[in-house]
Formats: structure tokens, C-alpha cells, sequence
């Protein structure tokens, strides 16, 4: 039978091509890694997961992809240890990467050692939007505690941001009284002053911008830039406190997860990329502070000085912090019960 | 009542059946339940009895069981309206009205939440015209009340539309025969056969706005002690990673919820029969 021969013949013409392909692709891999990150960071990576992709081909050959996964940073560090297969993680506080060292042991206990600056690519802090003109004259977190004023703050037993801006907030206080009980008088003030509590920073932001609630929203500064620059400038102003926290965002490799899907080598790959000078100058157009001082130097302009602390240094770490201000019944539970 | 699967029922099929809805039900309904039930046993008596009688936890019960039941009872009257007009009048653009009122099944409950919450906020479409008034709805208690009532409002119109479908108008048509007026009618006449759907879709709308989150979180405002919902509690429990404390909200919810719905229950199986009606 010719005919059954002919397609025979190109049956195997066809899986000797496949296997052929095949080979080839095992000199130039081709790798995905998944990036489990906090919600506004979304449009970060978008732009340096190309950038990255393209010069690892050109260093490895290998054709990388970088898939990503976002929402509230707690969250997906939730997932994460219920077994979401992320192959790195990029959160906004420390301790959504400590779990993951607590939890199943996925990512090393020393994962702060493991990258520049305690593995914090970039930092940001929290500063004040209000409307054009800061027609309430709103300067300093002191103004933020002034009767009738109202404050939009996202929740900070929900949000990071929030817990960035609560604690912002308790630092500056303990500066200007010098004690425990002066930070909580002046942190109960200010959020007696908040109307509506939105679940993370978006949501806070359209509290603000759409709904036109309250007279100041405090966010981070990156996303107080893009909020200014997205809606019109003509609409917002960014104020900076003399004093305010230093939220630096950490990543880590999930070890355990990168080595049974032999992704080690990439995923370092990728979070060293955000430290490279290419990955910095990404980061500074996406708004985040830079910690490459060139490049911070560069964009100046974007980023006026500011005097920040660190939740380390000033209040004792964030396993403390986590215990005294936040846990059930903790001091943000008391004030906002009592108020 | 004789076992039956002993009688001899011309219809094929009862173990396949049988065996299949207990083994679906356990892996769908009963093992999930039964592990939430089991996480709590990590805490004590007491750390458990500490947890959900917090004062902010007691007032989110208030909240979302207070007003998931106000939600459910606006539904059934504006529900058992909305039937009515459906099944006996004909009017243009009938149809049409007859599928948007599934719309709340189909749409995702955070654009629900959002639409509603861009309507009532001071600046929105509808709150521009109350906040003049006074009447703040978005980020106020109120405005979790709209939210619910929006999700509930099929559950009510679904179950009461067949049975109004299938009542005969003879009925109505002896009773004016006899002399009785219209209300009389659709008071004594009407409503009793009606009542037991209602109370389902009454049950139904309860339940669903009970542990509703997507929607009502965008309206609500969140603030402690005023417009936290139960299931944020369970949210912002997990959030810090307190599994434990979050079903033991979970497991008062669950309790709670199952008790008000097996009163609803037994009220409907009891008007079922007293007016002589197994449904």
C-alpha cells in the first residue's frame, strides 16, 4: 500500500522534526518563573520583566518569563505558604516574607543577608495628597489630628500601606512628645478623624480621587506621584512631612519551591536585576526611591530629601511592632474601639 | 415510614443516587465545614470565647445580621411586588425587565460594590441629591444595607414567580364572586398560598447577604464598631495570619446563620401546612 506508506513516511518526518526542535531547545531554555507580589507593585514588574528578560537572553541565551501575581501583600504571602508556586517573592513588609520562613520553611531564615541593602530593592514612604491649593493648609501629621478635618487612611489591620501610615504617624508623635502615651493620645486623634477604612491602598485612593471623601489621604509616595501625574496635577498636590517612616520592600527567593523547579539560578538572577543600575532606573520612573544613589541622584527632582526611620530602628522591629500595635486587642484595636 | 428504598418505585436509580448525593455533599459541603470546625479546636474554651465575643467582633454581628435580615424582608415585599407585576400584567419591555432581574447572580459582587458605591457617594449620580438631605448612604450602615439589598433581590422574585405562575384565577374570580374585596383577596386568598415561597426566598436572600463580602466592603466604610462587617473580621484575622481566630468566627457565623435558617424553615413548613400546601 504506497499511500500508508507516504504517510508513515511523513508521520515520521514529522516526530524526527519535533525531536529535533526539542534538542535545540535544551541549549537554549526556555524558563518561567512566578513572581508573587503585593498589589501596587503590578505595573513595576510589568516593565522590568522585559527589560530583565532581554538581558538574560543575551548573557544565558535562555528565553525567560517572568509571570506575576498580585494582591494584598499578606495575602499572597498567605498563599504562598498554602503552596502557590511562586518562584520568587516581592512584598512590602518584612514580615509577609518572615511567614514564609515560620511556614514550611520555603524561603532561607537568612534571606536578608542574601541581597544588597537587607534585600530591599527600593523604599518608599508615606506622604500626604490634598486637593490643589491645600485649601486646609495641611503641612505636618500634626495638622492631620485638628478637629473636623477628615483623613483617609486604608486600614492597617488589611493593608500594609495603612500599617505604614499608623505607624508613620506613632513615630512622629513619640518625636515631638517623647512618650508611649503622647503617641497614642495623638495616633487616637488622627484616626478619629478617618471617615472610611478601604481594605488596601487602591481602594483608599479611590475613596479619595472619585469619591471625593475627605480633605487628605495619606499613602505611599510613589503612589501619591501617579496619582498627581495620572489625574491631573491641576487637582492634587504631594506634601512631605518633616517626619515620616522608611517602607522598604524585601524580596526573597523561594528556595525551596526555585529548587524543585531548578529555577534557582533565574529567580537569584532576577532579584539581583532589581539591584542592577538598569533595575534601578526602572524602579525610579515606577516612583519607588532608588537605592543606587546615582541613579536616586538622577531623578532628584522626583524625590525631594526626607527625613524617614525605619521600623527597626525606631520601634523595635516588626515582630513587635506586629504584637503591641496590631494583634487583636493590641493599641490600634483599643483606639479605634474606644473612639 | 417504611424504608424506601425497600418499596418498589417505578423510577430507576436510587442507590446511584443516594450514594452519590451523600458522597458529593461530604466532599463539597460536610468536609469543609468540618475542618473549619476543626481549626478552632487549636484554641482553649476561653481564647475561642475571647475571640468572638470582642466587642468589635459582637458589633459586626449586629451589623451583618441586623441588616442582612432588614435587606431580606425589604426583598420580600419589593420582591413579591416585582413577581406580581412580572407574572400578571403584560407591559412593553417585560421581558427585559424579567432578565435584568438576575443581573445581581451574574455580576461580579466588587463591580456590584463599586457601581453602588460611585451612585451613593456625596459626589455620585443618586448621593448628590440625599447628602443635601442628610442622608449619607455610601460608608455609612446604610449603604451596606443597599448593597445587600442588590445581591438579595432575585433569590425573592425567583421563588415567588412559579407559584404565582401556576395559581388559578378561579380562585380570585369565586372569591369577588362571593363578595370579597380586592385586598380580602390577596389578603386571605392569596398570600396564604404564597407565603411559603416567600418565606424561602426570605431564607434565601438572608443567607446570601449573611455572608456577602465583595459588594458590601466598597460600601461599607469599614470604620470599627459602626460598618465592619462579620466577614471582614474573618478577613483582617487572616490578614495577620490567625487562622484559628478566623473560623472561630467563622464557626459563630456558621452556627448563627444555621439557627436563624432552620426557624425560617420550620415557620414555611408550618404555614405550608396550615394552609394546606406541601409546596
Amino acid at each position: 500500500m504506497p499511500h500508508a506508506n507516504r504517510v508513515s513516511r511523513l508521520l515520521r518526518g514529522l516526530l524526527a522534526a519535533s525531536l529535533l526542535s526539542l534538542g535545540a531547545g535544551a541549549s537554549a531554555a526556555e524558563i518561567s518563573i512566578l513572581n508573587v507580589s503585593y498589589d501596587v507593585s503590578r505595573e513595576l514588574y510589568k516593565e522590568i520583566n522585559p527589560v530583565f528578560a532581554a538581558q538574560w537572553k543575551a548573557k544565558t541565551g535562555d528565553t525567560v518569563t517572568v509571570n506575576q501575581s498580585h494582591g494584598g501583600s499578606s495575602k499572597q504571602a498567605l498563599s504562598v505558604a498554602a503552596g502557590l508556586e511562586a518562584d520568587v517573592v516581592t512584598m512590602n513588609q518584612s514580615p509577609d516574607i518572615d511567614i514564609l520562613v515560620e511556614r514550611g520553611n520555603l524561603v532561607a531564615a537568612d534571606w536578608r543577608k542574601r541581597f544588597p541593602h537587607d534585600a530591599t530593592p527600593y523604599t518608599t514612604t508615606s506622604v500626604f495628597l490634598v486637593r490643589k491649593g491645600n485649601p486646609k493648609g495641611i503641612k505636618d501629621w500634626s495638622d492631620l489630628t485638628r478637629a473636623g478635618l477628615q483623613v483617609i487612611v486604608p486600614n492597617p489591620k488589611t493593608s500594609g500601606n495603612g500599617r505604614y501610615t499608623y505607624l508613620a504617624a506613632w513615630g512622629y508623635a513619640l518625636d515631638k512628645t517623647g512618650s508611649e502615651a503622647g503617641a497614642r493620645d495623638f495616633v487616637a486623634k488622627l484616626f478619629a478623624n478617618v471617615p472610611v477604612l478601604d481594605g488596601g491602598g487602591r481602594g483608599a485612593t479611590t475613596t479619595f480621587t472619585q469619591r471625593d471623601v475627605g480633605d487628605v489621604l495619606v499613602t505611599f509616595e510613589n503612589e501619591a506621584i501617579l496619582i498627581a501625574q495620572e489625574l491631573g496635577g491641576d487637582k492634587f498636590d504631594v506634601i512631605y512631612p518633616s517626619l515620616s517612616i522608611d517602607a522598604s520592600a524585601p524580596v526573597a527567593v523561594v528556595q525551596k519551591v526555585a529548587d524543585k523547579r531548578g529555577t534557582a539560578k533565574v529567580a537569584e538572577g532576577y532579584l539581583n536585576f532589581l539591584f542592577s543600575p538598569e533595575g534601578q532606573e526602572v524602579i525610579a520612573k515606577q516612583n519607588f526611591r532608588p537605592r543606587d544613589p546615582a541613579v536616586l541622584k538622577k531623578h532628584a527632582k522626583q524625590f525631594p530629601p526626607i527625613r524617614t526611620f525605619s521600623v527597626d530602628e525606631k520601634l523595635g522591629g516588626w515582630s513587635a511592632v506586629q504584637k503591641t500595635h496590631f494583634a487583636d486587642g493590641g493599641i490600634f484595636d483599643q483606639i479605634v474601639v474606644n473612639r | 415510614m417504611s424504608a424506601p428504598s425497600r418499596s418498589f418505585s417505578v423510577l430507576p436509580g436510587f442507590r446511584l443516587t443516594l450514594g452519590y448525593t451523600l458522597a458529593y455533599l461530604s466532599l463539597i459541603v460536610l468536609v469543609p465545614l468540618a475542618a473549619v470546625f476543626l481549626k478552632t479546636f487549636t484554641l482553649t474554651f476561653d481564647q475561642f470565647w475571647a475571640v468572638v465575643t470582642a466587642p468589635r467582633v459582637v458589633a459586626s454581628y449586629k451589623l451583618s445580621f441586623g441588616m442582612s435580615l432588614l435587606a431580606a424582608a425589604i426583598n420580600a415585599v419589593f420582591g413579591l411586588m416585582l413577581a406580581w407585576a412580572l407574572v400578571r400584567y403584560s407591559f412593553p419591555g417585560k421581558k427585559l425587565i424579567d432578565a435584568l432581574v438576575d443581573l445581581p447572580f451574574a455580576l461580579p459582587t466588587a463591580v456590584a460594590g463599586i457601581a453602588l458605591t460611585a451612585l451613593y457617594a456625596k459626589n455620585g449620580w443618586i448621593g448628590q441629591f440625599l447628602e443635601p438631605l442628610g442622608i449619607q448612604v455610601a460608608f455609612k450602615p446604610l449603604g451596606v444595607l443597599v448593597a445587600l439589598v442588590f445581591i438579595g433581590l432575585p433569590f425573592v422574585v425567583r421563588t415567588v414567580q412559579p407559584i404565582l405562575e401556576d395559581l388559578d384565577t378561579e380562585l380570585e374570580e369565586a372569591a369577588a364572586s362571593l363578595g370579597a374585596y380586592r385586598w380580602q383577596i390577596f389578603r386571605y386568598v392569596i398570600l396564604p398560598i404564597l407565603l411559603p415561597a416567600l418565606l424561602t426566598g426570605f431564607a434565601l436572600a438572608f443567607a446570601r447577604a449573611v455572608g456577602e463580602y465583595g459588594s458590601v466592603i466598597f460600601i461599607a466604610g469599614n470604620i470599627p464598631m459602626v460598618s465592619e462587617i462579620t466577614p471582614l473580621m474573618i478577613i483582617t484575622k487572616l490578614e495577620q495570619y490567625d487562622y484559628a481566630g478566623a473560623t472561630a468566627i467563622a464557626v459563630v457565623m456558621l452556627l448563627l446563620s444555621f439557627v436563624l435558617l432552620l426557624v425560617i424553615n420550620g415557620l414555611q413548613a408550618w404555614t405550608a401546612k396550615r394552609t394546606g400546601r406541601s409546596r
